[in-house]
């Protein structure tokens, strides 16, 4: 195979955003082509199927399946609302009538006479998408939805819990190693940056005073547990209500914000920022993310994504991303052809990298990932 | 076919396309050449042929054979060029996945599972009459799935009729769309009582793709999957390949139908073992999915463990298994908060490889564990049936789910093989060995053997179209055997004798008495093997019965002969000073890691 090439995280204070706003089914579209849209405005719409309530009529009306369509009072297709009567058996005597009334408003759908079963269909839910950043139409997907194009500061996070939200930057630590304890008043409504771990004593102080998001450099299991209340098995998140959106930038156990990263959030700090927290790390792999906008910015500086453009170099700038040196950014300064035997005891291909201290180490080249200059 | 001497095989998978070709030598047919590429079904290329040819023209360098003309498959083979059939096999796309149905749970819902297990699909939900859901909660969840096909079975011919059409009224009232192709209709296979045919046609004909096939339980002591099975092989090609980018070109390159990866090692297993007569476990260990598959006394079973594997589902092994289970192979003492991180780091970057002794030791702890319960899922699905027809008692028709009931008796299980990248790549095949005895715990006499590139789905096709070339590849050279376990079942003190044994080794005879909690290691290479007689203590058991001596011969490999004296299940000290030393001195024995590290 040509490269082994790990992509890395997108990590850029400016770049073209582009994030696809679609509907679960198909549906409205109500923006046009061009229109400038804001992070809390509807661009799309449609009505979900309403749920289903199935009753079986053959005991509630004491009667053989073959003559429950009989006794409807209603036919396939028909409205029905709640209390209404929806079937009822038809005695000689009017005494020993039964009726059996609609436990909910909606439409029949189906009446089996081999089961006896009444099928009915609940009215449709509205579901509504936003456009999630502020931005631009720049593609319409008919009946589908849009993509909404913005320019500013983006950085992919490696995990993250909770939906989408958004609110003012703010910086609670001045250093991306920094330890944090403690939140105050002013984190109420923001995005709140907290070092070097997201700790669940944090996670519970920013509910109390009304922060909507956290970021920080890694997370504990075992606080990730305790928060969710289960045992994480499959990485797909983005649904937890937990009250916050989560996003960590490095990965688990106690590790500083990259220096790109803290550098970038802190001159963000103020702006309007949209995170969310959703990952699934297979089949159509999705990182949290954390999008400032920033349509006033230097325009011509928007970088477009490379990644997949060039290989590894000698001197690109990397990640190690698993123990020994995990977390530690340095320069590759060797791509050697040769697979070379590491402690492990397994044969793989290696690349020599020189930390920024000075010191250089053999590490697999599928534990490194780049970062973008 | 006329001859066939030379085949280019590929099997597409999720992340790789793997190319070998195969050709006829003097000595009968070889594996000679492989060449691998990525999978092109996603985007940017959204096109499975790209990652095929890309893979094949690897093949063509290494071997110097010309095997394309442009994008075209050279047919048939004259000297250096061309081949005589190209063959495939695909799990690309996340593999087939389908949901089940029966009326009872445990008895037509568990041989609908078994019947599109054995297909090769991922079976993502069991839905019954009695399984404890709410009619609407069924159609929910139906619809929230989106699977490629549904199996509808239950229902013995002459027996119920509503409850069976009561199911296809919830498919019905789900409408779920296909994966592939949204403006498809879903394919529903219906077998169940024939006498609910007419029904079940009225409720779905016009919603669905329906297929109608004979009943999977005509009656309820036999089982008959054969016919629903080959109906959802002929589906998948039909609707649910054919909808996957670029799969209808390469539909018309292969000389034969393309199967499902699973279907293919399925088929192949059940090749080698008719042939050599033998029973036979297989299991294949990937970074989400943990497939076991089974033929013993010629009955087929394989299942799959959607969230168990090494890299995507490896927190979930951790959440399964429990700390404590995993904790137990580890040789030193670690932090338990410590350990879930570096199994969570595992999960977020799936790509990476332990580059220092320890983390190997923990993936290889977690792998035991993941091995394990895969196993204990098949064995508890691989219960008394035939791939065609078995005859039950009514009183063992309610007793499906014992263990004792299982099909799956490792007492008389011959061939152990392992693939997947924990095990066919592991640094040392000591710890592959060790790893597959850990989880399996063998009992009796059993072969151990990796396949070491995964060429087991290639060889599965090539058994449908030539079977005697796909059985002389796999013997020489698609697995590399491990050894033998000898391993007397009991269980007793640490340091009473459960076993003396002498063996004729080409080194010369060997004896030795077996100490409960001991392992043994005897040097014996694959070519060679030794006749070895077993003198099991009383209440201990190698195959013979309690105390009884067992006579046979056993064959070596990359690792040799292993004899287990550490009971089944396997004893593990509870106290962790006494557990370490175990395990320091079991893996010493096995020299798994090498000096005293």
């Amino acid at each position: 195979m040509a490269h082994a090439y790990t992509p890395g995280l997108r990590v850029t204070p400016h770049a073209v955003v582009r994030k696809d706003r679609k509907l679960p089914l198909q549906g409205q579209v109500v923006v046009a082509q061009g229109d400038a849209v804001r992070r809390d405005q509807v661009v799309a719409r449609t009505d979900l199927p309403g749920d289903v309530v199935a009753l079986n009529l053959v005991n509630r009306l004491g009667c053989a399946p073959a003559e429950v369509p009989r006794y409807m009072l209603h036919k396939e297709g028909d409205a029905v609302r709640e209390g209404e009567p929806l079937a009822a058996t038809q005695p000689f005597i009017k005494w020993f009538k039964t009726t059996v009334n609609s436990p909910a408003t909606g439409v029949v759908e189906s009446v089996s006479a081999v089961t006896g079963q009444v099928i009915l269909r609940k009215e449709p839910r509205p579901v509504e998408v936003l456009a999630y950043v502020d931005g631009q139409v720049v593609e319409l997907f008919e009946g589908e939805g849009v993509s909404v194009e913005t320019r500013g500061a983006f950085i992919q996070g490696i995990f993250g819990v909770g939906g989408e939200c958004w609110g003012p930057l703010h910086m609670a630590v001045g250093s991306p190693g920094e330890l944090l304890t403690a939140l105050g008043a002013e984190c109420a409504g923001k995005i709140v940056v907290v070092g070097s771990l997201v700790t669940l004593d944090l996670i519970e102080i920013a509910r109390k005073v009304g922060a909507i998001g956290l970021v920080g450099g890694g997370l504990r299991d075992q606080d990730l547990r305790a928060l969710l209340g289960y045992d994480l098995g499959v990485a797909i998140t983005g649904d937890e209500d937990i009250g916050l959106t989560v996003v960590v930038t490095e990965g688990f156990g106690e590790v500083a914000i990259a220096h790109k990263t803290f550098d970038i959030l802190k001159a963000c700090e103020g702006k309007e920022t949209s995170i969310s927290g959703a990952t699934q790390i297979r089949a159509g792999v999705l990182r949290p993310e954390i999008i400032v906008p920033d349509p006033e910015g230097d325009q011509r500086r928007s970088e477009v994504d490379r990644r997949e453009k060039h290989g590894m170099d000698i001197g690109d700038l990397l990640r190690v991303i698993r123990v020994p040196y995990f977390g530690r950014i340095g320069r590759v300064s060797a791509l050697p052809a040769e697979l070379q035997e590491v402690e492990s005891g397994a044969l793989v291909r290696v690349l020599e990298v020189e930390f920024e201290s000075g010191e250089k180490a053999v590490v697999p080249r599928a534990n490194v990932e780049m970062i973008e200059e | 076919m006329d001859k066939i001497d030379v085949v280019i095989a590929t099997d597409c998978g999720s992340t790789t396309t793997k190319a070998i070709l195969i050709e006829k030598k003097e000595d009968g047919y070889h594996q000679t050449f492989r060449g691998e590429a990525p999978t092109t079904v996603e985007a940017p290329f959204e096109d499975v042929t790209r990652g095929v040819l890309n893979a094949i023209q690897e093949v063509e360098e290494l071997s110097g054979r010309q095997i394309l003309d442009g994008e075209h498959i050279i047919t048939p083979a004259e000297g250096q060029r061309g081949v005589d059939i190209y063959i495939s096999t695909s799990s690309a796309g996340g593999g087939l996945q389908m949901v089940v149905s029966g009326v009872v749970k445990s008895m037509t819902g568990d041989s609908a599972q078994r019947c599109a297990l054995g297909a090769g699909a991922i079976v993502m939900d069991v839905l019954a009459a009695n399984d404890g859901r709410r009619p609407h909660q069924k159609i929910e969840r139906i619809r929230q799935l989106r699977p490629d096909m549904v199996l509808l079975a239950g229902g013995t011919d002459g027996g119920t009729v509503s409850h069976v059409v009561e199911l296809a009224e919830y498919v019905g009232a789900a409408d779920p769309k296909p994966r592939f192709g949204s403006g498809f209709k879903l394919p529903v296979i219906y077998g169940g009582n024939t006498e609910a045919r007419a029904e079940v046609e009225a409720v779905l004909g016009e919603k669905t793709a329906l297929t109608l096939t004979e009943n999977i339980r005509p009656i309820l002591e036999r089982e008959n999957l054969g016919p629903a099975r080959q109906v959802i092989h002929d589906l998948f090609l039909e609707h649910v390949m054919a909808q996957a980018p670029g799969y209808r070109k390469l539909m018309d390159w292969t000389g034969a139908p393309i199967m499902p990866t699973p279907g293919a090692v399925g088929e192949i297993m059940q090749t080698i073992a008719r042939q050599m007569g033998i029973n036979v476990v297989g299991v294949d260990i990937g970074g989400a999915t943990t497939d076991v598959f089974s033929v013993f006394s010629e009955v087929f079973n394989r299942t799959v463990s959607a969230n168990l594997g090494m890299s995507y589902s490896i927190s979930n092994v951790l959440a399964e298994a429990g700390l404590e289970q995993i904790l137990r192979w580890v040789p030193f003492q670690i932090e338990e908060a410590d350990l879930r991180d570096r199994i969570k780091n595992k999960m977020i970057r799936p790509t990476t490889i332990p580059q220092l002794l320890q983390e190997l030791q923990v993936e290889q702890a977690i792998a035991r564990e993941a091995l394990r319960l895969a196993f204990v899922q098949h064995r508890e699905l691989a219960v008394g049936l035939k791939g065609v027809q078995i005859e039950r008692t009514l009183s063992d028709v309610f007793n499906q789910n014992d263990e004792v009931d299982s099909l799956v008796q490792m007492m008389d299980l011959d061939l152990l093989v392992g693939s997947g990248g924990v095990l066919s790549h592991a640094p040392r095949r000591a710890q592959s060995a060790a790893m597959l005895i850990d989880a399996f715990q063998p009992e009796g006499v059993t072969r151990l053997a990796v396949d070491s590139i995964f060429m087991m789905p290639h060889l599965g096709v090539l058994s449908t179209v030539n079977e005697e070339a796909a059985t002389q590849v796999f013997e020489r050279d698609c697995l590399i055997y491990l050894g033998t376990c000898v391993a007397p079942k009991g269980s007793g003190k640490a340091g009473e004798t459960c076993l003396k044994y002498s063996v004729d080794l080409p080194a010369g005879r060997r004896e030795g008495s077996l100490c409960v909690g001991q392992l043994h290691l005897l040097e014996l290479d694959a070519d060679e093997e030794g006749e070895i007689v077993l003198m099991p203590a009383r209440d201990w058991d190698v195959g013979g019965g309690p105390g009884q001596e067992v006579r046979t011969v056993v064959r070596g490999g990359v690792v040799g002969l292993i004899i287990d004296g550490r009971g089944r299940p396997i004893q593990i000290a509870e106290s962790e000073e006494e557990r370490l030393a175990q395990m320091t001195a079991w893996h010493r024995t096995m020299n798994l890691y090498g000096g005293d590290r």
